[in-house]
């Protein structure tokens, strides 16, 4: 087990170069010089070649990746091109809102989609299953920011059951704007999700053990929660842990169409100002996120599958 | 379609495929669907259809209308333009995107998953890394990293979406490869002479063609959907370039309190029947094509 996880984390730095040179590698073969940018229309040569020692543009490629790598490490990732803050301090709030508005909703979806999930994998092939399933399809066939459009269109400014779009940054009083995206979310979540885990449910039913369980006399309900849930649960384990990243990098068009100042609004903004430190620095870090809660539910999924280690 | 269905001779995989794909109702109209979109592509491509589509022909934002000519049907844009063309032109580009951006990806997946499950050892890790590495990185900010490298326009996105969406497909690739390089087959090819190119493309190949073409129509789900998402960001076809069912449903955001829906409905009409076509097909295709699956 030990061996394992040593293998696994060693197994992650290789990863983690690759992608921050793959992403160092496509930022700077971004068109435009960063320094004429900062500098305005009245750069002089000095001012310029100042601004290049400052951001360390004026050195060899290997030490502008390895400057990459420590900014990475020591989570400091200087200032914005636009509003001269500190990245880090703009993405310790972003991630913060960012999770208090997907994390419950997450929560919200999961549930939701398993129930329905594992009563469809129970009645497959019948009418509902079909039915469910084929909306399903057809719910993703509608572009997320159809939903978006429409929900706010119709449920906030026509109908007015929501605020059509806003922010308050107290605990107790955001939920209120909260609530619309929060719909939007279960409408784009649910689908996937629960075909997701209406086919591990369906992949543990026709196995022996089930049938093993089913001619000792058990009923339905309980080879359902004690057997196979209890299987299923290491793939839908997996699944919402490797989620985790992308709560934290929020649902980047809800929060851009519903103003809502979270770390996806900030990248979407950072593009379009072309702040390069800012959409540089929520790259790389959301990569490691997600290079971290990748290596986790590994780990999680060899301590509960122990076949795992023997690959 | 039973009568066609019952024409089908033969039992190979492929002739047994298609007579399950003709049976199953909703794959056969999902097909339909699909050469539908194809035939208006090509037409739209070749200005046979949709070519006055910048073309000022009434006043701005018009409501849909029965009464004059068919361009009016869908409404006008706020530049007086025809909706109706404008929706035809996004077919164009919605296909254009998914096949392009297909031909960038499958080629990568095919031979990345080819050479690491047939050769293993050394190239195998090399290659597995790599793939690792990219998928690693959350897709919509590698998107967004490409748009920003490379500038805007429709072709960015086609490769952006390209070199993102191969990753998968090489997965699926690779775990055939290392189940058929040990069959007897290809033991009995490599006895006659045959070389590693010849094992892999004309041997092994084939018997994971129907992977390639479930790839190759899942493509479409995601480039047609992606494009849409791209363009909101500020980083898909640039304005004037073409129309695309992307540009419309943004155009949207700023309409719709003004009460014109007509665009964001129409592009949505438009998108949802070849997207829900592309997955009800790469379903029933799998089902036909996947042994295990026969009882």
């Amino acid at each position: 087990m030990f061996a394992y996880i040593v293998r696994r984390l060693l197994y992650a730095i290789p990863i983690l170069l690759g992608t921050t040179f793959i992403l160092f590698v496509i930022f700077n073969i971004v068109p435009g010089d960063p320094a004429l940018q900062l500098a305005g229309k009245h750069a002089t040569v000095e001012s310029l070649a100042t601004i290049r020692a400052e951001l360390g543009l004026d050195k060899p490629w290997y030490l502008q990746y390895f400057d990459l790598l420590k900014q990475l490490l020591s989570f400091d990732f200087g200032r914005s091109y636009a509003t001269k803050m500190k990245i880090t301090d703009m993405i310790r709030e972003g991630a913060g809102t960012s999770f208090s508005l997907t994390f419950p909703v997450f929560i919200m979806s999961t549930i939701i989609s398993l129930v329905i999930g594992v009563v469809i994998a129970i009645k497959r092939g019948s009418l509902v299953d079909k039915t469910i399933v084929t909306l399903s399809v057809a719910a993703q066939s509608v572009s997320i920011l159809v939903y978006i459009l429409a929900g706010q269109y119709v449920l906030a400014y026509q109908w007015g059951w929501f605020p059509i779009s806003g922010f308050d940054p107290s605990w107790v009083d955001r939920w209120q704007y909260f609530m619309l995206p929060w719909l939007i979310y279960l409408c784009l979540a649910v689908a996937p999700e629960l075909r997701f885990y209406r086919t591990i449910i369906l992949d543990e039913l026709y196995q022996d053990y089930v049938r093993t369980a089913r001619s000792k006399g058990l009923g339905t309900k309980t080879i359902m929660l004690k057997h196979v849930l209890k299987n299923a649960m290491i793939p839908i384990l997996t699944n919402l842990v490797i989620s985790i990243p992308f709560l934290i990098l929020g649902a980047l068009l809800l929060e851009s169409y519903f103003q809502i100042p979270g770390l996806g609004d900030l990248i979407i903004k950072a593009i379009a100002n072309s702040d390069r430190p800012v959409i540089i620095s929520v790259t790389v870090l959301g990569t490691a996120a997600y290079i971290v809660f990748n290596l986790l539910s590994d780990i999680m999924y060899a301590l509960v599958d122990p076949r795992v280690q023997l690959k | 379609m039973k009568f066609l269905a019952n024409k089908v001779n033969g039992n190979s995989l492929w002739s047994d495929a298609l007579r399950r794909l003709l049976r199953d109702n909703l794959a056969f109209w999902s097909f339909i669907t699909i050469a539908l979109y194809l035939i208006i592509a090509v037409l739209v491509r070749f200005n046979l259809i949709g070519s006055e589509w910048q073309e000022t022909i009434g006043s701005s934002r018009a409501a849909p209308t029965f009464n004059g000519s068919y361009l009016e049907w869908f409404g006008l844009d706020i530049f007086g333009r025809s909706v109706l063309t404008k929706t035809l032109q996004g077919t164009y580009t919605a296909m254009y995107v998914g096949f392009v951006s297909s031909l960038i990806a499958i080629p990568i997946g095919v031979v990345m998953g080819a050479l690491a499950g047939y050769f293993g050892g050394w190239i195998d890790d090399l290659i597995t890394w790599f793939y690792t590495t990219l998928s690693n990185i959350p897709e919509i900010l590698m998107l967004v990293a490409i748009a920003i490298a490379l500038g805007k326009g429709i072709d960015t996105v086609c490769v952006a979406l390209g070199v993102t969406s191969w990753v998968g497909l090489a997965r699926l690739i690779r775990a055939e490869f290392m189940k058929h390089k040990n069959r007897e087959y290809v033991a009995a090819a490599q006895a006659l002479g045959s070389s590693h190119a010849r094992r892999i493309f004309k041997h092994i190949f084939p018997n994971v063609l129907h992977i390639v073409i479930i790839g190759f129509s899942l493509r479409f789900v995601v480039a047609i959907k992606s494009e849409v998402v791209l363009t909101y960001l500020g980083l898909g076809a640039e304005i004037g370039e073409r129309a695309s069912w992307g540009i419309m449903i943004s155009d949207a955001s700023g309409e719709l309190v003004q009460g014109v829906w007509w665009g964001l409905v129409s592009a949505t009409m438009g998108m949802f029947p070849i997207v829900l076509a592309f997955s009800l097909f790469s379903d029933a295709f799998r089902d036909a094509v996947d042994p295990k699956l026969r009882t």
